[in-house]
């Protein structure tokens, strides 16, 4: 600390503008996860089975793959943000930084997983 | 951010500290519950979207780990099953309340604590009552 100017110094270090944001994600996609989380956990359910093919015709209906589309772009988003907390809490200085970048690999690539796995039943359909 | 902390600032009490309530037990379990489920959850749920992908093969293969040929539930279906519907439902228990806390509602000791209380009474309820009607229908 010693150059730059009073604003330089501090610029990027608080919370001005943009510190609710976190926050107000978390309630948001909480919000949502309620709602889509109820409805896979009744899907499951009231399935009559779990065999692939009650599944894969299940999720091959746009009705179920729509939601689970969602499903994983709230609960991944809301998941990421609490393990980030948790790495905030724990981890200082250079570990908290890597930590933070391998939790965005885990979070971003497991998400483009599941949903290329939902689109895949989507567009194709049950392999017989 | 990347310099290093002051070991002279002061920290805050940790779980050793704290004398133990249901309001504290329902904080550590809001995250211990949801990073399960972010870390052991993600991982269950990407792999069976995955392999239901993959076709009939790959699916036998994953539910092999958890339900036996004759559809019989496994003890390791029954611990990550009831683990994550217990997870889930303390969560949402968990999360509900905090959007009452949100609102400003809720800090008084007694109501704290009984709320604090229900959460986890709701979620055992809730994970019987899912279970029962999950086990029913095979």
């Amino acid at each position: 600390m010693g150059s730059g100017t009073d604003l330089g110094r501090v610029r990027g270090l608080g919370s001005s503008k943009e510190g609710a944001h976190h926050w107000w994600h978390q309630r948001l996609t909480a919000a949502g996860n309620l709602i889509l989380m109820l409805w896979f956990f009744a899907s499951l359910a009231l399935l009559p089975a779990h065999d692939y093919p009650t599944m894969a015709g299940w999720l091959a209906s746009p009705l179920a793959a729509v939601p689970m589309i969602l499903l994983v772009a709230s609960v991944f988003y809301h998941f990421r943000m609490g393990l980030q907390v948790l790495i905030e809490d724990y981890l200082d200085g250079a570990g908290r930084i890597t930590a933070i970048l391998l939790l965005s690999f885990f979070t971003i690539g497991s998400a483009a997983i599941a949903i290329f796995s939902i689109l895949k039943i989507a567009f194709t359909g049950a392999l017989v | 951010m990347a310099t290093k902390p002051n070991a002279n600032r002061p920290i805050s009490p940790h779980l050793t500290i704290w004398k133990w309530g249901p309001h504290m037990l329902v904080s550590i379990l809001h995250r211990l519950t949801g990073d399960g489920m972010a870390t052991v959850g993600t991982v269950l749920f990407v792999w069976w979207l995955a392999a239901l992908a993959g076709g009939p093969a790959s699916y036998e293969a994953f539910m092999a780990w958890f339900v036996d040929g004759s559809g019989v539930i496994k003890p390791l279906g029954y611990l990550f099953g009831i683990g994550l519907t217990l997870a889930f439902f303390q969560h949402m228990a968990s999360g509900i309340r905090h959007f009452v806390l949100d609102t400003g509602a809720g800090y008084e000791l007694k109501t704290n604590k009984l709320w604090a209380q229900s959460t986890m009474l709701v979620s055992i309820a809730l994970t019987a009552a899912y279970w029962a009607i999950l086990l029913k229908g095979h």
